[in-house]
């Protein structure tokens, strides 16, 4: 297991490396600058600020720069925010976003894998075609759709819940980590179904109820975790995929986390951040990846044993 | 009063298509320590009758449509769920064909063991644990405390049938029901799974029912016999009664078409070599490890093979799975890369030869294979499958394609009328027959045929048989015909050749090895198969 | 020969693995229904020049956000422009880019998948290898990256979304080749003497068909989403140009007062989804050899 994990770590190595350049390559080749959008300030201005920030020197060695500063754990300082360092503005928004990925992950989580595994139970009947209905309308609703939706519902004409903000007034994270995580739980429950009507059928289930085990026993004991699988797998792209909406989701309840830091550094071609985050952000889906294969690879023990666990 | 007694049992699926009838009105009774055998071809109703019993069948489209099964006096098919589940895994136990799948891979083979203990006898965990052990040791796994702590994929399939039995028996049921349990096993492992079950089944004085198609099986273990065709019962008696006396037709021709004793009419055959091996070697090489520590492993699937078919000869080549014999097969027609050493045919080498005399080759050897499922292309009509060789090896112009494509059909005993059908609207015996038009199209002189009836009924095993032997004589043919199934070589071969591990351990003329094997491995094989007495 | 074609018509007609999978298809009302809205739109969108009821860029200052109406059944937006035609206008746009970009993802993965199931061996190893990192990478970021950098062009658009797309694609065909390769009727083939382009091209393409068509329907709507996910960032379509995800966009900004603004492009955004997630899970079911035996 450690060699599988330490192997899988050593392949993130060239995948972040080409993440870096190639970010850093795109970034540098587009025309303008960060501080050409202001026209307000004068030419002499803007020399001097690529000088402080070394925009003036070729970039290759710019780059060298940059990743040495890297190395050393220093994303360097805003563009944008002078006095600011990358650093503190990423760490600053983190926790938020953290937070309001990790609700959202568990909505998508609970609610996916009991409603694919309710509608799994009995296939074909109103049990099944309800939970999956609304799977579709889930899938079928970007966020960006459902979130005003539920603003415009529950915040507006039921007043029932804060429409805007997080953690200032209590209630306001429901809407957020809802329409964050509702497409995925729509995925996660037509992905558990799936796996649940597969494995019911497997010979093992026969063999547990010739046993004579209660149902119950059946389905948690011996199905779920052969069915959960595909969910398990989907796991690591699903949270790409959350960090990506979060981006959507952040601005439309105006949430001050890290997907709206993001957006507004690629608006404002602030270098340094979006380098940042981009760079953080590779790393975070490449650990969740990781971490979802383990999970795999820990719950079948077949793979447990060809991934190095049998011999060491 | 007996221990189980089933009267009028009929079980129906309901599918979109209409109702189908799956068994139709069964009765039999089994007492204590009593084996009952139910014999039948696929689609019989054998196993749907014994699931009925247990509530196993999925339902819907399942449905028990009437009938009583009275165990101990009490009726399974009218009790609830909740009683039968007592009886499920505790009175009545199942082992089930493929041992492979049965298991749950996912947990241990002790949590596996455990679970009808715990559930139904009220053990805890470390007593269950204790039996467990003892009852694994019975059962003749080795190191039975490690074996409780593994896998159900650490254990090759006859042990793995062994923890299925270990399972069945941890509750000292009355009543085993074994569905065929052990079809998916090689002869020798059979023969040992088949002395485990009748050695426990005296020891403890349990009730076997036993489904399977294998007669010969059913006539070495079985006390009373029920045949069974397309879910009615043809007839039931002592196994005396009905492998020795049998008025019924069906159970007549049932018997008929089990193969037995040597080849009729085995005139000398010419000592003209048509394929000449020499010291074939093919390997697989194997990577394991991760991406940056790569580990060769090398199998050698074939290891220094040499042997020699004359013209006009059918030469069986026998082995249980992983001998290598498929190999074999497939290295003889460059469909594998061979590694080393020397295939010549008709005193031209093969290997090596470059693509173009090879496809001129390809035409007078040809292949028949195991999967009549697998071996045709879903989305070619049988005019097409047939046509495709003719048409390339130019035997026939676009004129003349089209009847000559409806006497391959002619030849291989399929209508005329099914030229534009695909295959998937055909049975296995159909299917298996275009698959041979196919490989005679091109008139070739040697035909290698890779267990071309293990997945057919044993009836149309019989026909297909007698269809292959006709062609042989018609189309002067040779034949290499590689088979698990040593009764189906000695009633078809001239000579005989045993792998076993990728070595050649034996060869010669059919009865001379059927007779006197001089190699130990052949001499555990052949006393391996079950025979018809 | 005619004696051949006699022969042809007394014959059973035999019903392809196509046949049958279309005869299931028809027996699955809610993929009919997809299948006949996605018709419709494409009509609908190909029309939109001489069906519109308004021009798209006639404005009525005066009227500004009007609830739906007699003559505007749609509403109309704060410019008093008419909702139903800026909802046509953006449907071309919206389906283009889910059409457009899910034929680039179709090309370049199924060559991609097709040569490396088919070779095997080193070359699938290390072509598989590349789409295994390709996956790791954060595409998202990166689209967003790109169209910041580069100006919201909707050609990039295309190429970006395209190059997403097509490594699952690459996957599959690469998987199903694979699986065919091991297949007795591709031995049988070689055995008989075909060379491996015959091989292809009569054997194997003909069978990865199934997978690819259903992927393809599913692709589109995940394109489509993507655009709008972009456009509704502003990162996508720009004005004058709309699609229905820039629509949305605008409709949030203004829905406390004009609701329908958004409700109705997003109406529209989500029929055409479920249109085609019905039309793509009929066609699974439809297609899926396992499904054939009941």
């Amino acid at each position: 297991m450690l060699k599988f994990i330490s192997g899988r770590l050593l392949q993130a190595i060239p995948v972040l490396f080409i993440v870096i350049t190639a970010t850093f390559f795109l970034i540098h080749s587009a025309p303008g600058g960060p501080f050409s959008a202001d026209r307000a300030v004068p030419a002499q201005v803007i020399k001097a600020l690529n000088a402080r920030y070394h925009l003036d020197q070729p970039v290759w060695q710019q780059y060298l720069t940059y990743l040495g500063d890297l190395a050393q754990g220093d994303f360097g300082p805003s563009f944008k925010f002078p006095g600011r360092s990358v650093n503190e503005m990423i760490f600053g928004s983190l926790g938020t976003t953290a937070e309001l990925g990790l609700y959202a992950m568990l909505v998508a989580v609970i609610i996916g894998v009991l409603a694919g595994v309710v509608a799994a139970l009995k296939p074909n009947t109103a049990q099944d075609y309800v939970p999956m209905s609304v799977a579709m309308v889930g899938i079928c609703m970007p966020s960006f759709l459902l979130g005003p939706l539920l603003v415009l519902v529950f915040g507006i004409y039921l007043e029932w819940l804060p429409i805007s903000g997080w953690g200032d007034i209590p209630g306001d994270k429901i809407l957020p980590a809802i329409t964050l995580g509702a497409s995925y739980a729509a995925y996660i429950a037509r992905l558990s179904r799936g796996g649940m009507l597969e494995v019911m059928t497997q010979d093992y289930i026969r063999t547990a109820r010739a046993k004579g085990l209660p149902e119950h026993i059946v389905i948690i004991k011996h199905a779920l975790r052969g069915g959960l699988m595909p969910v398990i797998a989907f796991l690591g792209p699903a949270f790409a995929g959350l960090l990506a909406g979060s981006f959507v989701v952040e601005t439309i309840f105006q949430i001050p986390g890290l997907g709206r830091f993001y957006v507004q550094a690629a608006f404002n071609r602030d270098y340094t951040m979006i380098m940042g985050t981009t760079i953080f952000f590779s790393v975070t889906i490449i650990l969740f990846n990781l971490l979802s294969d383990i999970l795999a690879t820990w719950i079948n023990p077949k793979l447990r044993h060809q991934s190095g666990g049998a011999e060491s | 009063m007996a221990l189980l007694e089933v009267n009028n049992l009929t079980v129906s699926f309901h599918t979109r298509n209409g109702v189908v009838k799956a068994v139709n009105n069964i009765s039999f009774t089994i007492d204590k320590g009593e084996t009952l055998a139910i014999v039948g071809e696929s689609g019989s109703g054998k196993s749907v009758s014994c699931y009925s019993l247990l509530n196993l069948i999925p339902k819907p489209p399942g449905k028990i449509e009437s009938g009583t099964a009275l165990f101990s006096g009490h009726d399974l098919l009218s009790m609830d769920e909740a009683a039968l589940r007592r009886i499920r895994g505790s009175d009545i136990a199942m082992i089930f064909q493929d041992p492979m799948t049965s298991l749950n891979p996912f947990l241990t083979v002790g949590e596996q063991l455990i679970e009808p203990l715990v559930y139904h006898r009220s053990y805890s965990r470390t007593e269950a644990a204790q039996r467990a052990i003892a009852v694994l040791d019975e059962v003749g796994i080795k190191n039975p405390a490690a074996a409780y702590e593994q896998y159900p994929h650490q254990f090759s399939g006859g042990m793995r049938q062994r923890v299925m039995i270990a399972m069945a028996l941890i509750t000292e049921p009355k009543l085993l029901i074994a569905d065929e349990p052990t079809t998916a096993l090689d002869v020798t492992i059979q023969a040992q799974i088949l002395a485990l079950i009748k050695e426990l089944q005296q020891r403890h004085n349990i009730a076997l029912l036993f489904i399977s198609h294998d007669l010969a099986v059913v006539s070495d273990i079985a006390d009373k016999v029920l045949v069974m065709y397309q879910g009615d019962q043809v007839e039931q008696g002592s196994r005396d009664e009905v492998f020795k006396h049998s008025q019924q037709a069906y159970t007549q021709k049932l018997l008929a078409s089990i193969p037995s004793g040597a080849k009729v009419g085995g005139e000398a055959k010419s000592a003209n070599a048509l394929l000449q091996v020499s010291g074939l070697k093919t390997y697989f090489a194997s990577r394991s490890g991760s991406w940056f520590k790569r580990k060769k492993n090398l199998n050698k699937a074939v290891d220094d093979v040499s042997f020699t078919i004359n013209r006009g000869e059918i030469v069986g080549l026998v082995g249980e799975s992983g001998s290598g014999k498929s190999t074999v097969g497939r290295s003889l027609l460059q469909l594998l890369p061979v590694t080393a050493g020397s295939i010549r045919f008709d005193d031209q080498e093969l290997v090596g030869m470059p693509a173009k005399s090879l496809k001129t080759m390809r035409r007078r050897m040809q292949m028949i294979f195991q999967d009549p499922y697998a071996s045709l292309n879903p989305r070619m009509t049988v005019f097409d499958t047939l046509a495709e060789p003719l048409l390339l090896h130019g035997l026939a112009t676009k004129k003349t394609v089209h009847e000559q494509v409806l006497m391959l059909l002619d030849d291989v005993g399929l209508a005329r009328s099914s030229l534009r059908k695909y295959p998937h609207e055909f049975s296995g015996g159909q299917r298996q027959r275009i698959a041979i038009g196919r490989a005679i199209a091109t008139k070739p002189e040697l035909i290698i045929a890779d267990e071309p009836v293990s997945a057919l009924d044993v009836t149309i095993q019989a026909q297909i048989l007698s269809l292959i032997l006709e062609l042989v004589e018609k189309h002067n043919l040779t034949m290499l015909f590689i088979s698990h199934d040593l009764s189906v070589v000695r009633s078809l071969c001239d000579r005989v050749l045993v792998m076993h591990h990728g070595h050649l351990v034996e060869q010669g003329d059919t009865e001379a090895i059927y007779q006197q094997p001089q190699h130990p491995y052949t001499q555990g094989l052949l006393s391996a198969i079950p025979l018809l007495e | 020969m005619s004696e051949a074609i006699a022969v042809y018509k007394q014959a059973e007609q035999g019903s392809s693995l196509w046949q049958d999978a279309w005869h299931r298809l028809q027996k699955n009302k809610l993929a009919l229904c997809g299948l006949m809205v996605l018709i419709l739109e494409i009509i609908l969108a190909l029309l939109t020049p001489w069906l519109a009821p308004y021009g798209y860029e006639q404005q009525d200052l005066a009227l500004g956000a009007a609830p739906p109406s007699m003559e505007h059944w749609l509403g109309t937006d704060t410019l008093g422009r008419d909702m139903l035609t800026r909802i046509m206008y953006g449907g071309r746009v919206s389906l283009m880019v889910g059409f457009i970009a899910t034929a680039v993802a179709l090309l370049i993965g199924v060559v991609y998948g097709a040569v490396a199931g088919y070779m095997g061996g080193k070359v699938d190893a290390l072509m598989m290898r590349l789409v295994d990192i390709l996956y790791a990478l954060p595409f998202m970021i990166f689209i967003i990256l790109l169209m910041v950098i580069f100006g919201q062009n909707i050609l990039l658009l295309f190429l970006a979304i395209g190059a997403v797309e097509w490594l699952t694609m690459a996957r599959i065909v690469r998987g199903q080749v694979l699986s065919l390769r091991q297949q007795e009727y591709i031995e049988a083939a070689i055995s008989i003497g075909l060379g491996p382009w015959t091989i292809i091209r009569r054997h194997i393409i003909p069978n990865t068909l199934g997978p690819v068509i259903v992927y393809t329907t599913l692709t589109i709507p995940s394109v489509m989403l993507l655009e709008a996910f972009l456009s509704f960032l502003g990162l996508g379509i720009q004005p004058p140009q709309s699609s229905w995800g820039l629509l949305i966009s605008y409709g949030v900004e203004t829905m406390e007062e004009y609701p329908w603004l958004l409700i109705y492009p997003g109406l529209k955004l989500s029929i055409t989804l479920f249109a085609l997630n019905f039309l793509g899970d009929g066609l699974r079911d439809a297609l899926d050899p396992r499904a054939s035996k009941d």
